[in-house]
């Protein structure tokens, strides 16, 4: 059905196309995928508050915690029961999204170049949730707590750092009681600091990141949490017994998949293993390093620190500060490159990125891209417009992460490809219809996507009148089309953009009286 | 797609996430021992023998040294490694040799050893050699257990008292 691009790596195609399948069940604002971050933090949401309403009843010494468990598990099933599942439940699905996350930005090459940061302290929060797990289920000093505790201690013993043996302390009775206490507070305090520090760094080199999943995923998920606790109760094992070892375990393996591994090979060699495959997770982003181009570069002169730049920017690399030059304005704003993504999108925030202006020079504007500034933006459409010889002219506008647009070409449908469909300013728009396009037809990663996180939201902002710059009232907006599509769409794309062409070719046949259309003076911003 | 066509493709997703969550927290169960087995550890702590005897100095060594270390013997620190077998009905089960750890090897071992076995009646021994000066087990012990199957049976060593407790 699809005429699939050679170049698209099989990862990369199967994550789009499971995409595809959730963006057919949800719709595109609600696909999860487009959500994963958040819905985490939604299961956490979850985690927390049943939690709390387990500490209510929870018996933190380790004679009475198993019986305060099993207490609200059978005779309280209706809530504490139903909150225990919860706790629990959600605490996997968290894992489930958090792996799905990771599968994303790995399989959409989101983890190299500038997003170093976000991947880096990724793998180090993964751990925290994991650990945060263990601890918990540490907690219900039933033979899988004891079997926890054992292996745990094991694994500490293998560490050069410790003298002494926890693990035999432990079985010997002189452990147990203190290490609980110490699971107690790491799990219902330490760890959880930790991990909300861990996932504040995590995504400190991002701006506008929302925290709230949207309501139709949280209630579904919620819903099907209950369900999934009214059906399935969690239960404990058997109390914990220090003179025996439970021969079966029903392990929980989104957390505990590590301990079976301590069956088979020495404490060390499982350290190894996991510190490996912890090291090299986070050395991904260098195997081998993606290059993010130069930074965005301010102008002054024709900047009067408005601001916009830098609240659009989604790597929040621009901040505004006092005026260093004598002019008029009170504050500038400054590129930190460090953390620029090359995205463009400030130039499209930038209202002296009009390209009606200095019509017969140089077009300068506030923030440019040295390696694509707005001016060759501006020469570029006005060249690939010249060239068309078809009757009915449409300009396309994509991006370099999404469809490739290259092979749309035709006489009657010039391209120009940006880093990001954000880099457009409205007025370019209109610039281009004012140029001789019958119609302006944008694409660029898929609606509710974008690989620099914020473009196709700021775009449709500017269009609807709801951001600065917007897109004029006067503009002709049956003369632009906006159809976004991955790199495994470009039969759908093909077909929208030659649909495009047929309803522009009958618009103008409508507006047959020549010089009434667009050439209205556009005057400068 | 039409919004109401959506609920049952939405409704299907969440049950295939649940059915995943439910599935994974709790299975494939995982079976650490065979129904028929117990568990043997051996755990416990015990510093070596000196590998060399503690000597007397003689005169001269002595006024060779600066009057503050004149210790009339002379103790070198570094302990023997311990060395540890457990026989089950006479064959052998564990075996562990651990040198002792330190900056100087003048600490005591941490043994942590584990072994599943059949449950029933069994003769146990453990043999012990903390001495590199002497030929063969420095201590040993040997007694009839009856495991029951998962029961966790820990063989200990007292330093103090140059004894094994099983339990
Ligand atoms: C507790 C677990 C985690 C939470 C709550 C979390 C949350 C988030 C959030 C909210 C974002 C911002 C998304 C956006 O607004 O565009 C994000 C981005 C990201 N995360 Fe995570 N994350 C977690 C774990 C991980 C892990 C384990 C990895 C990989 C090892 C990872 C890699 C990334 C990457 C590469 C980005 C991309 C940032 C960008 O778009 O530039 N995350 N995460
Ligand atoms: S190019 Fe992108 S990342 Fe860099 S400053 Fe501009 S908006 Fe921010
Ligand atoms: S949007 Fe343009 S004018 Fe406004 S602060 Fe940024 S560079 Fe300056």
């Amino acid at each position: 059905m699809y005429t699939v691009s050679k170049r698209v790596n099989p990862v990369k195609r199967m994550y789009l196309l499971l995409e595809e399948w959730f963006t057919l069940s949800f719709g595109a604002d609600w696909n999860p995928l487009y959500h994963l971050g958040t819905l985490t933090f939604f299961f956490f949401w979850v985690v927390l508050i049943s939690g709390l309403y387990l500490f209510i009843f929870f018996d933190t010494s380790i004679a009475g915690a198993y019986a305060s468990v099993e207490h609200m598990t059978h005779q309280q099933w209706y809530a504490g029961g139903v909150m225990r599942s919860l706790h629990r439940y959600a605490s996997d699905a968290a894992v489930v999204t958090i792996l799905l996350h990771m599968f994303r930005e790995f399989a959409l090459d989101r983890y190299r170049g500038f997003r170093w940061w976000s991947w880096l302290t990724g793998v180090p929060t993964l751990w925290f949730v994991i650990t945060l797990g263990i601890t918990g289920y540490w907690l219900v000093w039933d033979e899988l707590g004891l079997y926890v505790a054992v292996l745990s201690s094991q694994l500490m013993d293998s560490l050069p750092v410790m003298s002494g043996s926890m693990a035999r302390d432990f079985l010997a009775g002189q452990l147990t009681d203190r290490l609980f206490t110490l699971m107690g507070f790491l799990h219902l305090l330490g760890q959880p600091i930790l991990l909300i520090f861990a996932v504040w760094l995590h995504v400190k080199r991002l701006s506008h990141v929302e925290v709230s999943a949207p309501r139709g995923l949280a209630v579904g998920s919620l819903l099907a949490l209950l369900v999934l606790s009214l059906l399935a109760p969690a239960t404990s094992h058997a109390p914990a017994e220090l003179s025996k070892v439970p021969a079966v375990l029903h392990l929980d393996w989104f957390y505990l998949n590590v301990y079976p591994l301590l069956d088979q090979w020495p404490a060390t060699r499982v350290w190894m293993l996991t510190t490996s495959v912890t090291l090299l997770l986070m050395l991904m982003p260098w195997l081998p390093p993606k290059k993010t181009g130069p930074a965005a570069e301010v102008h002054l002169d024709e900047c009067n620190g408005c601001g916009q730049c830098a609240e659009d920017c989604p790597f929040d690399a621009i901040s505004v500060q006092a005026r260093s030059d004598d002019s008029r304005w009170e504050n500038e704003v400054v590129v930190n490159p460090e953390q620029c993504a090359a995205c463009g999108i400030c130039v499209g925030s930038c209202h002296s990125s009009n390209p009606f202006r200095h019509a017969k020079k140089t077009l300068e504007t506030g923030i440019d891209m040295p390696q694509f500034p707005i001016d060759e933006v501006r020469a570029r459409t006005v060249a690939a417009l010249d060239e068309l010889s078809g009757d009915t002219r449409i300009m396309l506008f994509g991006c370099d992460n999404a469809a490739d647009i290259d092979s749309l070409r035709s006489p009657d449908v010039a391209v120009l490809s940006l880093f990001c469909t954000g880099m457009i300013p409205p007025t370019l728009v209109e610039y281009a219809h004012r140029h001789g396009a019958d119609g302006v037809f944008i694409t660029g990663c898929r609606t509710g996507d974008c690989y620099f996180r914020l473009g196709n939201r700021w775009l449709d902002q500017r269009f609807a009148g709801r951001r600065k710059p917007a897109l004029r009232q006067r503009a002709q907006r049956d003369r632009i089309r906006v159809y976004r599509a991955a790199e495994t769409d470009t039969a759908r794309l093909r077909r929208e953009l030659a649909a495009f062409q047929r309803d522009m070719a009958a618009l103008k046949q409508e507006a047959s009286v020549p010089g009434t259309r667009g050439e209205a003076e556009i005057a400068d911003a | 797609m039409h919004k109401i066509l959506r609920y049952p493709l939405q409704a299907l997703n969440y049950t295939l996430f649940m059915l995943l969550v439910w599935y994974f927290s709790a299975a494939p169960p995982y079976a650490q021992l065979q129904p028929d087995q117990a568990v043997i550890t051996v755990a416990f702590s015990h510093a070596g023998e000196r590998r060399e005897e503690c000597r007397q100095l003689s005169r001269e060594e002595l006024e060779k040294l600066p009057p503050n270390m004149r210790a009339p013997m002379d103790c070198p620190r570094e302990r023997s490694p311990v060395k540890v077998q457990l026989l089950l009905d006479g064959e052998l089960l564990l075996e562990e040799v651990a040198r002792a750890p330190g900056l100087y090897s003048d600490l005591g071992v941490d043994i942590y050893r584990t072994a599943k076995v059949p449950a029933g009646k069994h003769t146990l021994s453990v043999q012990m050699n903390d001495n590199m000066r002497v030929e063969g087990p420095t201590y040993t012990h040997e007694q009839t257990v009856t495991l029951e199957p998962a029961q966790l049976l820990v063989v200990n060593f007292n330093s103090e008292t140059g004894s094994f407790i099983i339990q």
